[in-house]
């Protein structure tokens, strides 16, 4: 199934060309303390669109935020277009953009526009395209006419379209879905789908959503720490579903 | 402050953040000094005409700053009736009135990152002691942002207690709280990093006038 679009949702980045990224996991580890919750994962991911499935605990999470050097392996390493994210992390979280869970611990500027302002300016981006890019993002999101409202009155969709959009401003190459739809009701959920769905950029998906994968490259599914499942969403999807019962 | 910005294109709105804090300052130093009725009355009506016919801001944006002063306005009055008599009392109180008001057309016309840079400017000299001022304007940001969020979860702490049959708040209530504060604080610290503000350049332009007006650097 694929989620019906609706053409202001699904406007392509205004980066047109944009490059395809290659990141490159080795022998990774990962633990909190004592508690291990990634082990012996290796892969390499270059498809446009990546899903990544796995029950509560499983390692997920913490896998997405090696992705763009938030976290960094105890053992091993994350290659992203060939630049290391434990020595190179800021020129990687260039590259790769992180949305999270919850669109409200993103969101750190008091208003809409403001909050958009942020990334761009983090940049060092001349005024002057900070305001075009802003204005896109506004504009394509539906966000214009809450430019100035405060981000705390926002439905939950629109905060999530808010963070979502919080990203892209900054034109990364990849961007990292950290269950984007778990907090959101059906019409939200299928919206900000259809924005996943019609993004240029390549994405990484965690999520519970299963529907939300059809279409895509290729989905790994995590299970105490560890890929015990890769490959395409008509393989891998049954199969979990199976495995979950 | 929280969420008070009216947007709007008066003169009031238009004029510089840093003028108008800078007004407001000195109109509070200004009433402190000055305790001849007419002039206060008068910095109160000059005040009010301010907001309403200079910055065009409609009365409910004014009279509901005034809502949570009014019964410390009354308490005021009736101090000074008792202790020095009713001229003094209409002196502080129309003092109170004409700076709550002046505050108001002043958060209700500026944008709270045009606040912001000022106060980021005003710090500026304190980078020599090696403070980057625009860390202060984003702990101040974040903290108007975050404090309604915080106050929601707290609403629904209390919400999820009182479903759960407790009557009344008690002070281990807060944990919770607590423990989701801290949580958001762990998610929001890897927001900043994601969102590149360890790269921010260690000054900030008036990033909302740039925005606005979209001109080049």
């Amino acid at each position: 199934m694929r989620w019906g679009r609706r053409s202001e949702d699904v406007a392509p980045a205004s980066a047109a060309t944009l490059p395809r990224t290659a990141i490159e996991l080795r022998d990774v580890a990962h633990s909190y303390g004592d508690r291990s919750v990634l082990a012996d994962v290796s892969v390499t991911l270059t498809e446009r669109r990546v899903g990544v499935i796995g029950g509560n605990g499983s390692g997920k999470s913490t896998f997405a935020r090696l992705l763009n050097g938030l976290v960094v392996p105890s053992e091993g390493s994350v290659m992203v277009d060939g630049l290391d994210t434990r020595t190179r992390g800021r020129e990687v979280r260039r590259r790769v953009g992180f949305v999270f869970q919850d669109p409200d611990a993103q969101i750190v500027h008091p208003t809409v526009e403001e909050d958009l302002a942020f990334g761009p300016h983090n940049q060092g981006l001349p005024t002057g395209e900070i305001a075009q890019r802003v204005e896109e993002m506004l504009e394509r999101y539906g966000l214009a006419g809450h430019r100035d409202h405060p981000a705390h009155l926002l439905s939950g969709g629109q905060k999530q379209l808010l963070a979502i959009a919080g990203v892209l401003v900054m034109h990364p190459r990849r961007i990292v879905f950290d269950e984007p739809t778990t907090l959101l009701d059906l019409a939200n959920t299928r919206r900000v789908c259809r924005v996943i769905d019609g993004l240029e950029q390549d994405v990484v998906v965690v999520t519970h959503h299963l529907d939300l994968l059809d279409g895509f490259d290729r989905v790994l599914v995590f299970e105490d720490g560890r890929v015990v499942a890769d490959g395409s969403p008509g393989e891998t999807v049954p199969w979990y579903e199976a495995r979950m019962g | 402050m929280l969420s008070l910005y009216l947007p709007g294109t008066s003169p009031v709105h238009r004029a510089p953040a840093g003028l108008k804090l800078g007004v407001l300052a000195g109109l509070g130093i200004a009433l402190f000094a000055v305790s001849r009725l007419e002039v206060v009355a008068g910095a109160f009506v000059l005040v009010l005409g301010a907001g309403v016919l200079g910055a065009r801001l409609p009365r409910r944006a004014l009279t509901s700053q005034l809502r949570p002063v009014w019964i410390w306005l009354v308490a005021l009055f009736g101090f000074h009736l008792l202790v020095t008599g009713p001229l003094d009392g209409a002196v502080a109180v129309l003092r109170l009135l004409a700076l709550v008001v002046a505050a108001a057309v002043v958060t209700a016309t500026t944008r709270v990152t045009a606040l912001v840079a000022v106060i980021e400017r005003l710090a500026s000299p304190l980078r020599i002691v090696g403070v980057r001022p625009a860390r202060i304007g984003l702990v101040i940001a974040m903290t108007l942002r975050f404090i309604p969020l915080v106050a929601d979860r707290a609403a629904r702490i209390r919400e999820a207690q009182a479903a759960r049959g407790a009557e009344r708040i008690r002070p281990f209530m807060v944990v919770p709280l607590l423990v989701q504060v801290l949580r958001m604080a762990t998610t929001v610290g890897e927001a900043l990093d994601a969102r590149g503000a360890d790269d921010a350049p260690s000054s900030r332009p008036r990033r909302a006038a740039a925005v606005r007006s979209g001109a080049p650097a």
